[in-house]
Parts: C-alpha cells; sequence; structure tokens
C-alpha cells in the first residue's frame, strides 16, 4: 500500500499545474446560471483550451482521439483543475463521459470519426434521452418507439429530466426497436440530432429554480439507421459497457471541492462566532473525517482500476451512495453556521444546498444503489 | 510507465493478512471462542503462540527477532484480531514491544495499558503502563474483556497513544467486515414467507449500508496506516467505530431473536466494539482534533 506518485505522475502534475496558473487568468468571466447559451460558450471554450494544450479526452483511449492515460492521471487532472478552480465539464458532461466512451466502445470507426473528434475539440454538447415518464429507476421500461422505415428509423415517444437538453446538438437515445422481446432485449442506443423536424424540448423547472432539464417530445422524428451504434435490440448492453467506463474517477473533483467548502465553513463559523458552539466544531470535525475517508476511498478505486487495467471495481455503488448521503450533510451543516441566513438565496452554499437534494436520485437512486450492493456484490437474493 | 500509486495491497499484504486469518482461524476459531467464554482467564499458551508467530514483533527490527514489517501490516494482523474477536491486551503487547518491555515481543509477558480511564485484563498482566493505582473492578459488559476503572483516568498518556487508536481502529474495521459477513450469510439461509429474509429490501438495505461503513472504514483506516498521520488516524478511529458499533446493531436485527441470544456471536461482536470504542478515549476528542485542522491555516487559530 503506498500513497506517493511516481516521478512521471508527479512531474504530469507539474506541468498540468503551470498551464492551469498560465491559463486560468485568461478566461472570459463566468456566464449568469441562467443564460444556458452563454454557459454552453463557457464550457465549450475551455474544452477548446484542453483540447489545444493536450488534455482532452485525457482517459480515452488513443484511437478514439484520447490521451490513454492512466486512472491515476485522470486521478491527477480532476484533482488539481478542481484545486486550480478551472471550469468544470459542465454542459460537456454528456459528451465526454458517456456518450463519447460509449461510441469509442461499440461505434464503427465512420461513426468515431465522425463524433468524437468535435467532442473533443469542444464543437458539440450531447444530452442523454434514457429517461422517460414511466421509466425512471426502471429504465429497461422504456417505451419510446423506433420503427424502421427504409433508412430510417421513425421515433415517438417521450423523455424526460434531460439535462442539457436546450443547448444540445445531439442526444443519445434509448428507443425501443422491438416491444415483443422481454424488456432489456427490445432496445437500440441511437444519436439523434437535437435539430431533426418533429423534437419539441419543453425545459422543466428544478426545485432550485433552474431550468437545467428538459422534457423532450419525440413526433415522427427521422433517424439514419447509420446511427445506431452497436446492433439493433443490442442497445442494453451498449449503454452498460458505458457505465463500467466509469474507473473510479466520477467524484474526483467534487470531493476535493467539499473539502474545500467545509474549510470554508470553518472559518465562517469562526467569523461569525458559531465556531464557539461544541456541537457545531464535533459536526464539522466528522465531515472532515468522511469527507478524507472519501478521498481515500476515491485512490483506493482507482488503485483498483489502475490494477485490473481499467474495469472498474465494485466501489462505485458503494461510493455513490456514501457521497451523495455526505454531500447533503455538508450542505445542511453550511445552513447552521449561515443560522437565518440560510434562507437567503444570494449567501453562498444555499443554492448548492438546494442543488445536492438531487445527488440521492439523479444516476441511479440511493435505494436503487442498495439494491446494487446487496444483490450484485454481497449476492442476496434478487427482489420480486 | 513506472509503477503506478498503489494503494491496494501488495503480495506480500495479501500474503501476510491470509497467513494471519489462518493461523487466528484455526487457533481461535469459533469452538475456541466459545469455549474462552466459559474459561475465565487468559490462554497464556495461545499467547506465546502469538508471540512465536511473531503477532506483537511485527514492526521490531528483523536484528532484534521482529519481523521487520510495517504499521501496514500491523494494522493488516490487528483486523484479522477483529475479525475473530481475539482475546487479551494486544494492542498494548504490541505496543510494548515496541518499546522493548521485556518479554512483550514474545508473548512470554501480557502487559496491558492504561487507556481512556480503563485497564483491561489487569489481574492477568505482568506489567502495566500508565498508573494504576487504586484500579477498582468492574463487572464488564464484555464476557471475554475483564475491566478495571482508574479513579482520576490514568494519569498521563503515554506517546503512542495514537498507534493504539489506529490498531484499535484496524480491530473494529475487521469485527465490521465480519458482522457483516455473517448478517449476510443468515439473510440467505433464514427463510420466512417462503423465501430467504435476505430477498426482502429491508433486510438488504441494512446489508448495503453495512458495506457501505465497512468500505469507507477501510479506506480511512489503511491510509492512516500507510501515513500514520495523527488527523488521518482520528478520522480512521471516527469511521472504523462508526462501521463496528452500527455494522453489529444492524447484524443483531437482521439475526431476529436468535440475535439476542447469548449463543450467537453478534453480541460479542458489539460488546467488544463498545469496549474498543472506549479504549480510544473521548469521540469529541477525536472530533475536535479534526475541527481545529478545518482552521489549520488560519494564523491565530486556536481549538
Ligand atoms: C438533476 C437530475 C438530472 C438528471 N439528468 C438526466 C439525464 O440527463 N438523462 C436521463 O435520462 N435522466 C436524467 N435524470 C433522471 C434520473 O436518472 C432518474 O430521476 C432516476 O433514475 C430515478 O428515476 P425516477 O425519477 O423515475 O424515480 P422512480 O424510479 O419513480 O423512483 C421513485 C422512488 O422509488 C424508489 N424506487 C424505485 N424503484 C425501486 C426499487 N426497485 N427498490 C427500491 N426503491 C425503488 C426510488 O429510490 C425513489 O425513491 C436526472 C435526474 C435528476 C434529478
Amino acid at each position: 500500500m503506498d500513497l506517493t506518485y511516481t516521478p512521471e505522475e508527479e512531474e504530469f502534475r507539474a506541468r498540468l499545474r503551470e498551464w492551469l496558473a498560465a491559463v486560468l487568468p485568461t478566461l472570459p468571466p463566468k456566464p449568469p446560471p441562467e443564460d444556458w447559451p452563454a454557459r454552453r460558450a463557457y464550457d465549450l471554450g475551455w474544452q477548446r483550451m484542453l483540447y489545444d494544450a493536450g488534455y482532452a479526452g485525457l482517459h480515452w483511449p488513443v484511437d478514439a482521439g484520447g490521451r490513454g492515460a492512466t486512472p491515476t492521471q485522470h486521478l491527477i487532472f480532476l484533482e488539481e483543475t478542481e484545486q486550480a478552480g478551472a471550469p468544470y465539464v459542465g454542459a460537456g458532461f454528456v459528451g465526454l463521459l458517456h456518450a463519447g466512451p460509449t461510441i469509442a466502445a461499440e461505434g464503427t470507426a465512420e461513426q468515431r470519426a465522425r463524433w468524437l473528434p468535435p467532442i473533443l475539440r469542444g464543437e458539440q454538447v450531447w444530452c442523454q434521452g434514457f429517461s422517460e415518464p414511466d421509466a425512471g429507476s426502471d429504465l429497461a421500461a422504456l417505451r419510446t418507439r423506433a420503427r424502421r422505415d427504409g433508412d430510417d428509423y421513425v421515433v415517438s415517444g417521450s423523455k424526460i429530466w434531460t439535462s442539457h437538453a436546450e443547448v444540445a446538438d445531439w442526444c443519445e437515445l434509448l428507443v425501443r426497436t422491438d416491444p415483443s422481446a422481454p424488456k432489456h432485449r427490445g432496445i437500440t442506443w441511437l444519436a439523434m440530432p437535437m435539430d431533426a423536424p418533429g423534437i419539441t424540448v419543453r425545459p422543466l423547472k428544478t426545485l432550485a429554480g433552474s431550468a437545467e432539464f428538459a422534457e423532450v417530445f419525440l413526433d415522427e422524428v427521422r433517424v439514419p439507421v447509420g446511427h445506431r451504434v452497436g446492433a439493433e435490440n443490442d442497445g442494453w448492453r451498449v449503454t452498460m459497457v458505458t457505465l463500467s467506463f466509469e474507473r473510479g474517477t466520477a467524484f474526483v473533483g467534487e470531493v476535493i471541492a467539499c473539502r474545500r467548502v467545509l474549510g470554508e465553513l470553518a472559518r465562517e463559523a469562526r467569523k461569525n462566532g458559531r465556531w464557539d458552539d461544541p456541537a457545531l466544531r464535533r459536526r464539522l470535525g466528522r465531515l472532515n473525517a468522511e469527507f478524507r475517508a472519501l478521498w481515500r476511498l476515491t485512490q483506493w478505486n482507482v488503485s483498483e482500476a489502475e490494477r485490473s487495467g481499467g474495469v472498474p471495481g465494485a466501489g462505485g455503488s458503494v461510493f455513490k451512495l456514501r457521497y451523495s448521503h455526505a454531500r447533503q450533510e455538508l450542505y445542511d451543516a453550511a445552513a447552521d453556521v449561515l443560522g437565518a441566513q440560510a434562507l437567503d438565496l444570494d449567501r453562498p452554499w444555499v443554492p448548492d444546498r438546494l442543488s445536492s437534494l438531487s445527488y440521492t436520485i439523479a444516476a441511479g437512486t440511493s435505494q436503487i444503489q442498495r439494491n446494487i450492493v446487496a444483490e450484485r456484490i454481497l449476492g442476496l437474493p434478487k427482489g420480486r | 510507465m513506472t509503477r503506478p500509486v498503489h494503494f491496494q495491497l501488495t503480495d506480500d499484504q495479501r500474503a501476510l493478512r491470509d497467513g494471519v486469518r489462518e493461523l487466528l482461524e484455526g487457533r481461535f476459531g469459533r469452538q475456541a471462542l466459545r469455549t474462552a467464554l466459559d474459561t475465565p482467564g487468559l490462554d497464556r499458551t495461545l499467547w506465546r503462540e502469538l508471540g512465536e508467530a511473531g503477532f506483537f514483533a511485527l514492526r521490531l527490527p528483523e536484528a532484534e527477532g521482529g519481523v521487520g514489517v510495517g504499521l501496514p501490516e500491523a494494522v493488516l494482523a490487528f483486523e484479522q484480531a477483529g475479525r475473530v474477536l481475539l482475546p487479551g491486551p494486544l494492542v498494548a503487547t504490541h505496543l510494548a514491544a515496541d518499546a522493548r518491555v521485556p518479554g512483550a515481543a514474545t508473548g512470554e509477558a501480557v502487559v496491558t495499558a492504561v487507556q481512556g480511564g480503563l485497564v483491561e485484563w489487569l489481574d492477568e498482566a505482568d506489567v502495566v503502563r500508565g498508573d494504576a493505582s487504586g484500579a477498582v473492578p468492574l463487572r464488564s459488559v464484555d464476557p471475554l474483556t475483564p475491566l478495571h476503572r482508574v479513579p482520576d483516568g490514568g494519569g498521563t498518556a503515554p506517546p503512542d497513544v495514537p498507534l493504539a487508536v489506529l490498531l484499535t481502529a484496524a480491530e473494529q474495521l475487521g469485527s465490521a467486515s465480519r458482522t457483516c459477513e455473517l448478517a449476510v450469510q443468515h439473510a440467505r439461509t433464514r427463510e420466512q414467507f417462503g423465501r430467504p429474509v435476505g430477498a426482502f429490501q429491508a433486510v438488504k438495505h441494512l446489508c448495503a449500508g453495512m458495506l457501505e461503513r465497512v468500505g469507507t472504514a477501510r479506506a480511512a483506516v489503511y491510509a492512516a496506516a500507510v501515513t500514520a498521520d495523527p488527523l488521518d488516524i482520528a478520522a480512521a478511529r471516527l469511521l472504523a467505530d462508526e462501521a463496528a458499533l452500527h455494522g453489529a446493531r444492524d447484524c443483531l436485527q437482521v439475526h431476529g431473536g436468535m440475535g439476542f441470544t447469548w449463543e450467537s456471536d453478534v453480541h460479542l461482536h458489539l460488546k467488544r466494539a463498545w469496549v474498543r470504542a472506549r479504549r480510544s478515549g473521548d469521540v469529541t476528542e477525536s472530533e475536535e482534533i479534526l475541527a481545529g485542522d478545518l482552521l489549520a491555516d488560519l494564523p491565530g487559530a486556536t481549538v
């Protein structure tokens, strides 16, 4: 067991740090949270800077245009960019972390050449059209229908909770191509251009008051068969391949950010006198233990992925379960520090407290994670 | 690329862990545990065997007859001890061997220490570290850990307290992973309403919570073993205590009425976890250390 880095890794870190120090001051000011087109431009601008400096697609395979970095290098990259206050992947999330890796793993040479470079260069935004009104945790129950018509699929149905749908160029879409097959076997993965006729996007306001996700209605939308990744009716497997691209690095930046927030909370508490309350101090002390442990668990999971050649361990669900809860506790503690000001949306941490509420729901609810841990790791019998 | 960061067990560490597990399961398996319950006193033969196997001398240099390995290896060994509920003042004797207390390394001497206002196994000890004068026996809640209370807390603490806290956390971790296994085993085999109770989600989620706490605590304990940093140790202690205490409680719940019996091992895990949690002193101390760390880079920060 070792927590030191190799000279090569330290050099990678030093060069990255130097580059961040040089470029971050040249960034334009952050756009207002509600200006989605401006946010898209900002996020893509940052991606372009990464691309020009050779940091785009760090963890992607080389033959997909990536840098083939090790999980540890990816960890260092996320750690350093967060610590330096660099922009978050933002609107590039689905392209860089889900749709892109799916295409890299399962797409044809032609599909890779068409869709991957614009993602890496920060030219195109992807969104994820998986969830439906009647298919959330039970994603495989999805009903959006795709019927073959010549060289096209004709798609009708509706998607919901689609993040960044309004500013996306492409959607990675799961559709039902065989309604008579068992539910996991009749699903197909399609790349759908968001400007195709028949698509209506209706923004949904989140409890934080913002419109970061949307409903997407599909009415006889024609998607060329050539936009299908993987075989027809093999979409469930195609999608799961990508979920397993997760190499323990999913929350690196966020854990670092939480540790920074915790330090800021302590300083604020000291300034406003709350620090004199031993119960509050102890609460913050416990959170310090929690986030230290989560950081160590991240390092553990990344090392495990490293050892197994990129295949993730079972640690992902355990981590997500623990982290999403810890993050909510962090912002509840922030409210304790803020006192009456915790009700003021203009105070720092108050909007973050609101968005932290989605962590135990998005990307698999905590209940679903517990089912996964119990059934796939502990081997308990499957539920009814 | 040379070797990447490797926060995983090395092959040697795996071998050591498996070796210790085999030794302890062979020498102190379930039957021995139940026998110990009915046989007051410490098994001196076992103690010497542990000494011969190098359990106490793990971190002593080979030139002095030790095993010559480090803190991570000691943590792995203590984790195994926690799994099987190995009785005796293991941590105190191990640390006494480091301090060259005669007989500790070989297991010829049983060494105990005043920790958290209590002394474990005082009547069996050949050497007591710390001031145990005026110690009064109490009727220990843990049938396998006789306890004395020291009136004024036992005076100043020895300098190896953080290591004692870490090795105790390792035992807690071992106990927590064992109670998780016991709960899962029971949940897979006990049937009600025509199915294993582990098919019920309420039971399943208790088990998942246990594994979640074990996994997080393990990362914290192993990291503290690598860094030996007092803050990492304080964090490891909080996480490991939580995993052991909460884990034993949930394990008991999963066992139903069987969990409330003397015959089941679950209560032994819970009771020992209570003793160990106390051994590391007040929880508030660990929490305050970690709170203070949040202001560490502030000039003039006091707490
Ligand atoms: C901020 C945010 C962004 C999102 N972005 C996207 C996106 O870009 N693309 C996309 O496709 N989706 C997205 N989602 C959707 C997300 O994946 C779903 O919300 C999630 O999978 C849960 O589905 P649901 O909302 O239908 O809840 P439901 O599945 O209806 O769950 C309701 C409750 O029942 C519980 N439950 C359900 N099934 C079980 C079970 N088997 N055992 C125990 N409990 C169960 C759940 O835990 C939950 O508490 C987003 C969600 C959020 C909050």
